[in-house]
């Protein structure tokens, strides 16, 4: 074997060049990006606690300058894990695009596969969807954030999402962007396990069940909190 | 009964195609799909029309050989079934079906429904056999298989190599195909030796022929009239991860 | 002519060993200068052009299809037969050989079958090794089950798709040899004719079907293994496109057709529907392992078939033949079921049917073993009926199948035309007048991968080849053949369309040269297929240039040579005045309805010489000696 095919860059390179690689580029960061949606959940479900200073002290918590290397090192991670699953993705779409120059004067599909077909456009989306959660309520683009006592490390979130949600356009808009990520992580997380390889005749029909319940508790426990706002269960 | 067909017509790889209507007024529901279009053919050649061509041979599901989209579904409604197989007797009087041939950049149309699916053989070449010269075998049952694994290793080998699985896959993905061989040969213990690199080589040469990649769709399996299984996919990427990565 | 077997003398289980033996070597560095054209690509072409490959030899292989792997070899469904013994049942190379030649009615030269059965061990092993997926035990061991009337367990399966399985077997070797660069494929490629140059096989004439193009490509040797004619009858089990064009433009080049009426019509086919049906499909005779066949007692008895009581059917295979039952051989089990339709008996609307019924398998191992065994059939037949055989009969008929005769080989499966051989269903050489079950893939992969590559090396070693290129006036003068048949079926611009004409030959095989024959029959049928023949070539149209993809061309081309292959079919059927396997001439028969031979007059391979258009053929006897197994008269009784 020459030097050039051991060397693990090189490797890696020519592994990602398969496609095959880049689906696995895929799953790998799609765990990643799942489990922070499922952290991202949680920690947003304080907001049901009794106490409104819970989920504020849970913000504060983060923004600790203590915290600060920890949290971009996550942010960091988590970026890169978006662009790899975004650039894998589109350079796929691309691929694939192009495998078929000619398409048909009729197509007909088939209606198992709604939601993998929709990843492309699920995809951009949620992506969208993102920027726009982002700009909302961690920059303040959308509309000013309050801090507590002025203090950016202590952002008073339960007043800020309150606030934010009790726009109908904004709800509206989230709740629709759930419902995608709900599909987009039901196909997305029982397909990781095809692209990787993993797959069984029994535990198949059961994985898929089982993405299909987490991507509906996920999207219900994310709707719920515009829905809380906007039926006024939620309020200042 | 009365059938409207409208037909893909190029008259060869290099002009342009169009759909063409037809109409025939008296189908009987014991036919079989391609013996209408014999009737159809025969019409057309009394009227000093050309016929249209599309492939058949065996006529009775195993050779592989036939294949069009009908009405966007590759080998017609019925699951399972190849369109030499399918009778008339599925649709009713009056249906208005669309006939395609398999589109993908890697089956070029010869001529009205022919296509090349010459890329499957070169990809069976790179790879997809068990290297053993004649003669060098041992008894047939020095090497007992697993009933299981005979029996799932047959699951796979069922693949007629029709090309179905690409022209429904909206990617234009032969992930179907190469999974049935990875599969069949490396479910078995005389196809251990070769497995890795035979995933590798006929994965590689699937990119050659400019094949799209599989993005789980599903929609091969539903219209593999041989019934192979998504789960061959997985099977694919996992000799080709563990090939690539010493890991799996 | 003296037909020369080359089989060589001495005790049966050492002939093979010692024909090996004496056959000249080339050296293993002196192979890569040989081409050899193998022309097919079934269980024969394709084992043996993988095979030759594998040795060195440089190998141009031909197919029309548009890849190796879809040869009609992929449909046979039951499986392959070898002396394993296994099952400890008291099998042995003996036995099989034993039952073959019996099976064959005591037409097939004994040191042929002796060596197939021989070699079926070594099929096994090398289709095992290949990664075919034979049917396993729970031990992991492989299964056999008993078939077509082999009273021990010798056959070797893989689920209905036995054929698909050894051919994709044979294909993947042949594909490894593509990929190696030893073999170049020409798929989508026909050949047309010969080039005989001083007498020998110095190669092929092809259409490329998708340019028109006509091609010369020259070798060394030529193999034909181009499957069987059984096509002849428009109607049969074979693939549309199969076809006798390449052993019809051999045998007009020199190499004689041995015994052409040995036809094979298989009982279990699902009926035919109407007049536009283009094949009809075969069953698995395994189904008669497990169903039973009966028609009504009453003539045109119409009720449904669960209408019908026990004791008014008649179960006519078990009352005649109490040993063998349901499981007589292919020819008993066909003629009995025409016989009963003949008397009027017959099922179904066109009272062209038999049921096959399976209500009793099921009430005795319950739907689910059924299922397991014949699952797939079941499938097929309600895809096709839109009836479903769990519920009611299945209803059966038979249909023409496979054809025994072929082009004449010597032992070492070299025709009369030095330089080609024959191998596979394409010649004539192991199943006498009738072929047992399962015996045709163990035939057509031992051809292929174990006696052709040893047996080719002699003649290539031991010939000097003049040099040939395809400027050669020989060449010349088949390509101008060829363009000449090309340009005359597109120029008759008649009014019937290839299928109209070729529709009434079918019939017309069907009728007079079919199941049963008789001589007045035959001779009807010589007098009108010349008349069938001379208003095809009159009338046919065909649209189109011979520039292009041209379905109907081909198609034509096909025809044009069965109707010449139809009238020497019923000229060796009438010179057989007896009956004998797959051959039933209704003068001969003995008083139980069963085939009499006449061993005395007949006990030879009948092989004819083509002698010019407008000439009458001339036969060639090639004497059978039976040393081993005396004939004897069949009884399954």
């Amino acid at each position: 074997m020459s030097a050039i095919a051991i060397n693990p860059i090189y490797r890696a390179v020519r592994f990602y060049e398969a496609p095959i690689g880049k689906k696995v580029v895929m799953a790998v960061t799609g765990v990643m990006l799942v489990g922070y949606v499922i952290g991202h959940l949680l920690g947003n479900l304080q907001i049901y606690s009794a106490n409104p200073e819970q989920i504020n002290r849970y913000a504060a918590f983060l923004h600790n300058p203590a915290s600060a290397i920890p949290l971009w090192a996550i942010r960091g991670v988590l970026l890169l894990a978006v662009v790899l699953h975004v650039t894998a993705s589109v350079q796929l779409w691309l691929q694939n695009r192009a495998a078929r120059p000619i398409g048909y004067v009729k197509k007909d599909d088939v209606p198992a596969s709604y939601a993998a077909r929709t990843m492309l456009w699920s995809g951009p989306i949620v992506g969208a969807f993102i920027v726009f959660h982002v700009l909302h309520l961690t920059v303040g683009a959308v509309l000013p954030l309050e801090d507590i006592n002025g203090n950016p490390n202590t952002p008073n979130v339960y007043e800020n999402v309150i606030l934010g949600f009790q726009n109908p356009w904004v709800s509206g808009f989230y709740i629709l962007a759930m419902i995608l990520l709900c599909m987009h992580l039901y196909h997305g997380m029982w397909s990781m396990f095809q692209s990787v390889g993993i797959s069984h005749p029994r535990y198949t029909p059961k994985l898929k069940t089982g993405a299909a319940i987490l991507a509906i508790l996920i999207a219900i426990g994310n709707c719920s909190i515009p829905i809380a706002v906007m039926t006024g269960l939620l309020h200042l | 009964m009365r059938i409207i067909l409208h037909i893909w017509r190029q008259r060869n790889a290099g002009e342009k195609g169009r759909m063409v209507r037809y109409e025939l007024p008296n189908v009987s529901e014991h036919m079989s799909f391609l013996e209408m279009l014999d009737v159809l053919n025969e019409e057309l050649t009394m009227k000093g029309e050309e016929p249209v061509a599309f492939d058949h041979d065996c006529r009775e599901g195993i050779c592989g050989m036939c294949g069009a989209m009908v009405n966007g579904i590759a080998h017609g409604p019925l699951p399972g079934t190849t369109l030499c197989q399918l009778h008339m007797r599925h649709f009713k009087d009056g249906d208005e079906l669309y006939l395609e041939p398999w589109r993908a950049r890697a089956f070029p149309v010869v001529k009205d429904l022919v296509v090349d699916r010459s890329a499957f053989d070169r990809i069976i070449a790179a790879g997809g056999f068990i290297s053993v010269a004649t003669g060098s075998a041992p008894d047939g049952n020095a090497i007992p298989v697993q009933k299981e694994s005979a029996e799932n290793s047959m699951d796979a080998a069922a693949c007629i190599g029709c090309g179905a699985c690409v022209a429904m896959c909206p990617n234009a993905s032969a992930s179907l195909f190469l999974g049935a061989k990875i599969a069949h040969l490396g479910l078995l213990p005389q196809g251990q030796p070769e497995r890795e690199s035979r995933a590798v080589a006929m994965v590689a040469q699937a990119n050659r022929e400019l094949f799209g990649s599989c993005t789980n769709i599903g929609e091969c399996e539903a219209v593999c009239p041989k019934d192979i299984k998504l789960e061959v996919i997985a099977r694919m990427n996992r000799d080709f991860i563990r090939a690539k990565c010493g890991v799996g | 002519m003296e037909l020369d077997s080359k089989s060589p003398a001495g005790p049966i289980e050492t002939r093979w060993e010692r024909q090996r033996f004496n056959l000249k070597l080339v050296n293993p560095a002196n192979k890569r200068k040989y081409t050899i054209i193998v022309v097919g690509t079934g269980l024969a072409g394709g084992s043996a052009a993988a095979s030759l490959g594998e040795l060195g030899y440089n190998v141009n292989c031909f197919c029309f299809q548009d890849s190796p792997r879809r040869a009609h070899s992929i449909a046979a469904q039951g499986g392959i037969n070898a002396a394993k013994n296994y099952h400890n049942d008291g099998d042995s190379v003996y036995r099989l050989f034993y039952d073959t030649v019996k099976g064959g009615d005591f037409r097939a030269r004994e040191s042929n079958v002796y060596r197939l059965a021989e070699i079926s061990l070594n099929i096994i092993d090398q289709c095992v090794a290949q990664g075919v997926p034979f049917a396993r035990e729970y031990s992991g061991y492989l299964d056999n089950r008993s078939f077509g009337g082999a009273q021990v367990s010798r056959t070797f399966y893989a689920r209905g798709q036995t054929g698909q399985q050894l051919l994709l077997g044979a294909y993947q070797a042949l594909e490894r040899q593509i990929g190696a660069g030893q073999v170049t494929m020409f798929p989508r490629t026909e050949m047309l004719d010969l080039i005989v140059v001083e007498g020998r096989a110095r190669g092929i004439v092809t259409r490329n079907l998708l340019t028109g193009a006509i091609e010369s490509h020259i070798a060394d040797a030529v193999v034909l293994a181009t499957g069987g004619y059984a096509n002849v009858y428009y109607l049969s089990t074979n693939a549309q496109g199969c076809n006798a064009t390449a052993i019809w433009r051999a045998y007009k080049r020199g190499a004689l057709f041995a015994n052409p009426c040995f036809t094979q019509i298989h009982p279990t086919c699902i009926p035919v529907s109407g007049e536009y049906q283009s094949k009809l499909t075969l069953m698995s005779e395994s189904l008669r392992n497990d169903g039973r066949v009966w028609v009504p007692l009453k003539k045109g008895d119409k009720r449904l078939a669960a209408q019908i009581p026990e004791n008014e059917r008649d179960y006519f295979l078990e009352r005649k033949y109490p040993s063998f039952g349901n499981l007589v051989p292919r020819d008993v089990a066909s003629r009995n079921a025409k016989q009963v339709c003949d008397e009027g008996r017959g099922v179904g609307e066109s009272g062209l049917a038999v049921y096959l019924d399976f209500r009793d398998a099921i009430a005795r191992l319950g739907k689910n073993v059924i299922k397991e065994r014949y699952g797939n059939l079941f499938d097929m037949y309600e895809r096709i009926t839109g009836e479903d055989p769990y519920q009611t009969p299945m209803r059966i008929f038979p249909a023409s199948h496979y054809t025994m005769g072929g082009l004449w080989v010597d032992y070492n499966l070299m025709s009369t035309i030095p330089g080609m051989y024959v191998i596979g269903e394409a010649n004539f050489s192991d199943h006498g007048a009738n072929r047992l079950g399962a015996s045709a893939l163990m035939q057509g992969l031992g051809d292929g991968y174990f006696v052709l590559p040893n047996t080719i090396g002699d003649y290539l070693a031991s010939t000097k080849f003049e040099k040939v290129d395809t400027g050669h006036a020989a060449v010349r003068e088949a390509e101008a053949q060829v363009a000449a048949i090309t340009a005359r079926l597109l120029g008759a611009k008649g009014t019937r369309s290839v299928d109209a004409c070729y529709r009434e030959l079918g019939k017309v095989m069907w009728e007079y040269c079919g199941m049963a024959r008789n001589a007045a029959g035959l001779k009807q049928a010589l007098a009108k297929i010349p008349e069938l023949r001379e208003r095809f070539w009159r009338d046919v149209k065909v649209l189109g240039s011979g520039e292009e993809l041209n379905q109907a061309l081909e198609r034509a081309g096909r025809a044009a040579d069965f109707f010449e292959l139809a009238e020497l079919m019923c000229l060796d059927a009438l010179n057989r005045n007896e009956s004998c396997g797959g051959h039933f001439r209704e003068e001969y028969q003995t008083p139980e309805g069963e085939a009499a031979r006449d061993d005395e007059h007949y006990s030879y391979a009948a092989a004819w010489e083509f002698r010019g258009a407008g000439n009458a053929p001339v036969v060639h006897k090639e004497p059978l000696t039976f040393e081993y197994v005396h004939p004897s008269q069949r009884s399954y009784k």
